[in-house]
C-alpha cells in the first residue's frame, strides 16, 4: 500500500496525483519560521561539530594567567575563571547539549512508538495495562525522577541520553497509540491481515509508517524538551562530568560571577539554548502545519 | 454521571498504587538498607540483620513494599538518615513557602492568561498578537534559570529594586508580606508559566470564535463587547480546568529551580540539598508526595470540567 495514497484529499483532485511527501515539503519550505529554524539548528550543528576544526581554542587545560578575559583579542567571547576560551567551549559543550538531545529524542521515539503500536494494536486488557504504566510515569513529575536517576547512575553523554528517554517517551507511545486506534480499523490492515501479515509486519510495514507524521512532529519537540532537560541537569550540577560538559554547566559556572559584571560567561551560552530549542519548535510547528492535510492551503 | 465519577475514581486509585510500587522499587534499588553506613563497616552481619528487622529493611521484598505502604498511609514517608529527622516534619516545615509561592504565581499567571489569549485570538496576526507571540514563544524556549538570571541582573543588580534573593524566613506572613523580596521569583514563574497557558488559550479562543453560537450572538446584533464576555469567555476558559491539572509536574519542577536560583527556603531546595547529600528517603519521597498531587490535580480538573460543562455529563 502506497501511503501516498492514503493521503489524498477525499474529495479528489484534477490533476496528476502528487506524493503527500512531497506536498508537505512544499509547504514547509514555504513557512518562513520553518526555513529559519532548519537554518538556525543547521548551523549550530555545524558549530559545534565542524567549529573545533577551524577555530582552536584551549578547553582541557587551565590558564591562571588568563582567567576571565574579556572579549578581545585571541579570544573572541574572551575566558572563563579558568582561562578556557569559551567560544571553544561553547562548541564543545554545544557537542554535548545536541548531541543528548538527539538521542535521547531518538530513544524516546523508538520505545514510545513501539509501546504505542503493541498497545493499539493489542486493545483489551493488554492495552489498558500498558496504558496505565503510561498514566503512572506521566503522573511523576519528570525532572524529579530524572535528577534522582541522573545522580546516581548519570555522568556520560550515553547514559544521560537513556535516562532522559526513558522517561520521555511516554507522549509518543500515546500519540502513536491514538493514530494506531484509527488506522487499525482501515481497510488496508485488514487486507493485510487477510493476506497473513504476522503483527510484527503489521506495526512495522503498516502502521508505523502511516503514524510516521505524527511521530516526526513529536521528535521534533522531543529534541527541544531533552536538550532542556540536560541544561537543567547541567545547571543543577548533577549532569555531566568534567571534562565533559554542556550548556548548562556553563552557565552554572557563569552565575558565580554575576556580580562582577562577566557577562560573556552567560549570555552567549543562553543564547545558543535559546536558538536552539526554539528552531527546534519552530520546526515542529511548521511540521504539523505542513502534514496535517486539513491546515494545509492547496 | 455517578458511574463515571465512581470509574474516574477507580482509575486513580490503581494509578497512585502502580506509582507507590514505581517509587518504592526505585527506592528498595538504590537505597537498599543504610544499616551499613550507619552502623560502620566493621559491623557484625547479625547487627545489620537487627537494625534491618527494627527499621523495616528486613524481611522479603513483598514485607517490605507492604511496611512502606503502610508508613504513606499513616503520614509517615519515611526517615532521613542524613538529617536525623524525618521526611514528614521536614515538609511540614517547608511546604507552606512553596505552595504560596506556586500558587500566587499559578493564579497570577491563570488571571493574565485568560484575557491576554483572548486578545491575542480577537486581534489574531495584527501587530499585538505578534509581539505577544514572540515575546511568550521566546520565554517558552528559555530554561527557566535563564529567565531567572536575566531578571536578577537587570531588576537587581543594574537597578537595584528588587533583592537578588527571595525571602530566607519560613514563616509564610514574614515571607507573604516582603514583596522587596518575592516580586522577582514571583513574577518570573508566572510569565514562565504564562508562556504556555496563554498559547493554549490562544488557540482555544480561536476555536471557540469560529463557533455558530459566537455567530448567531453577534448576527442578533449583540455589542462585540457582550459576545466576548458572555459567550466566548466561559466557554474559551474550558480548556484551562485540564490545562493547570496536568501543569503540576511542570509546576513542582518550576518550583525546584527558582527555589535553588532564589534561595528559597522551599521544598525544592530541600529536594537539591537533598540531591547533594544523596538523601534519597527525602527524594524519593517527595517525588511521591508530587506524584500523588498531580493524580489528585487531574481528578479534580475532570471532576471540576464536568461540572462547568454540561456537554460533558451528556456524553459519557
Amino acid at each position: 500500500m502506497n501511503p501516498a495514497l492514503e493521503r489524498m484529499p477525499e474529495g479528489g483532485e484534477i490533476g496528476p496525483p502528487r506524493s503527500g511527501w512531497r506536498l508537505a515539503m512544499r509547504e514547509f519550505s514555504r513557512n518562513r519560521l520553518a526555513v529559519v529554524g532548519v537554518a538556525t539548528l543547521l548551523f549550530f550543528v555545524l558549530f559545534c561539530f565542524l567549529g573545533p576544526f577551524f577555530y582552536h581554542g584551549d578547553v582541557l587545560t587551565a590558564n591562571l594567567n588568563g582567567t576571565s578575559a574579556s572579549p578581545g583579542a585571541g579570544h573572541p567571547l574572551g575566558t572563563d575563571d579558568e582561562g578556557f576560551d569559551v567560544l571553544a567551549e561553547l562548541m564543545k559543550g554545544g557537542q554535548a547539549s545536541l548531541e543528548i538531545g538527539f538521542l535521547a529524542a531518538i530513544f524516546a521515539t523508538v520505545l514510545g512508538a513501539f509501546w504505542g503500536a503493541v498497545s493499539g494494536l493489542a486493545g483489551g486488557l493488554l492495552d489498558s495495562a500498558m496504558m496505565r504504566v503510561v498514566d503512572i510515569l506521566l503522573s511523576i513529575p519528570f525532572l524529579f525522577i530524572v535528577l534522582i536517576v541522573a545522580v546516581r547512575y548519570g555522568a556520560s553523554v550515553l547514559s544521560l541520553s537513556l535516562i532522559l528517554g526513558a522517561f520521555t517517551w511516554l507522549v509518543p507511545a500515546r500519540l502513536v497509540r491514538g493514530e494506531v486506534l484509527s488506522l487499525k480499523v482501515r481497510d488496508f490492515v485488514l487486507a493485510a491481515r487477510s493476506a497473513g501479515s504476522t503483527r510484527w509486519r503489521l506495526i512495522n510495514r503498516h502502521l508505523l509508517p502511516n503514524a510516521l507524521s505524527v511521530i516526526i512532529v513529536n521528535v521534533t519537540f522531543n529534541i527541544a524538551d531533552a536538550i532542556l532537560a540536560v541544561s537543567y541537569l547541567g545547571f543543577l550540577g548533577f549532569g555531566l562530568h568534567f571534562p565533559n560538559f554542556d550548556w548548562g554547566d556553563m552557565i552554572s559556572d557563569g552565575i558565580n560571577y554575576m556580580l562582577d559584571g562577566y557577562w560573556w560567561l552567560i549570555y552567549p551560552v543562553g543564547f545558543c539554548i535559546v536558538a536552539t530549542v526554539m528552531a527546534c519548535n519552530f520546526i515542529g510547528d511548521a511540521l504539523r502545519d505542513a502534514l496535517d492535510v486539513r491546515l494545509r492551503r492547496r | 454521571m455517578t458511574a463515571y465519577l465512581i470509574r474516574r475514581f477507580g482509575t486513580s486509585v490503581v494509578i497512585l498504587v502502580g506509582i507507590s510500587i514505581f517509587i518504592f522499587g526505585l527506592l528498595h534499588i538504590v537505597f537498599p538498607s543504610p544499616a551499613r553506613a550507619i552502623l560502620g563497616a566493621r559491623a557484625s552481619q547479625l547487627a545489620v540483620t537487627q537494625w534491618n528487622q527494627q527499621h523495616g529493611f528486613g524481611g522479603s521484598v513483598f514485607v517490605q513494599y507492604w511496611h512502606y505502604v503502610d508508613g504513606v498511609l499513616h503520614g509517615n514517608f519515611g526517615y532521613s538518615f542524613k538529617l536525623n529527622q524525618s521526611v514528614s516534619s521536614l515538609f511540614a516545615e517547608h511546604w507552606m513557602v512553596s505552595a504560596y509561592l506556586s500558587g500566587a504565581s499559578l493564579a497570577l499567571a491563570v488571571l493574565i492568561a485568560i484575557p491576554l489569549g483572548i486578545y491575542q485570538a480577537v486581534k489574531r496576526n495584527k501587530i499585538g498578537d505578534e509581539v505577544l507571540t514572540t515575546i511568550t514563544f521566546t520565554a517558552y524556549a528559555m530554561p527557566d534559570f535563564l529567565l531567572y538570571l536575566i531578571a536578577i541582573q537587570v531588576f537587581a543588580l543594574t537597578f537595584k529594586i528588587f533583592s537578588t534573593q527571595a525571602s530566607g524566613s519560613t514563616s509564610l506572613l514574614t515571607v507573604v508580606g516582603d514583596w522587596h523580596d518575592m516580586t522577582l521569583p514571583i513574577a518570573c514563574m508566572t510569565l514562565l508559566i504564562l508562556a504556555g497557558y496563554s498559547r493554549y488559550m490562544r488557540s482555544s479562543a480561536m476555536d471557540t470564535l469560529a463557533q455558530d453560537y459566537i455567530k448567531a450572538a453577534r448576527a442578533k446584533g449583540l455589542p462585540e463587547r457582550l459576545v466576548l464576555f458572555r459567550h466566548l469567555v466561559r466557554n474559551a476558559c474550558l480548556p484551562m480546568i485540564t490545562l493547570v491539572g496536568l501543569s503540576i509536574p511542570a509546576l513542582l519542577s518550576g518550583n525546584l529551580i527558582a527555589e535553588y536560583v532564589f534561595n528559597y527556603n522551599g521544598l525544592g531546595l530541600l529536594f537539591y540539598n537533598s540531591l547533594a547529600n544523596e538523601d534519597y528517603p527525602v527524594l524519593l519521597a517527595y517525588t511521591l508526595v508530587g506524584a500523588i498531587l498531580t493524580v489528585v490535580g487531574n481528578l479534580i480538573a475532570d471532576i471540576a470540567l464536568t461540572v462547568a460543562d454540561p456537554r460533558i455529563r451528556l456524553t459519557s
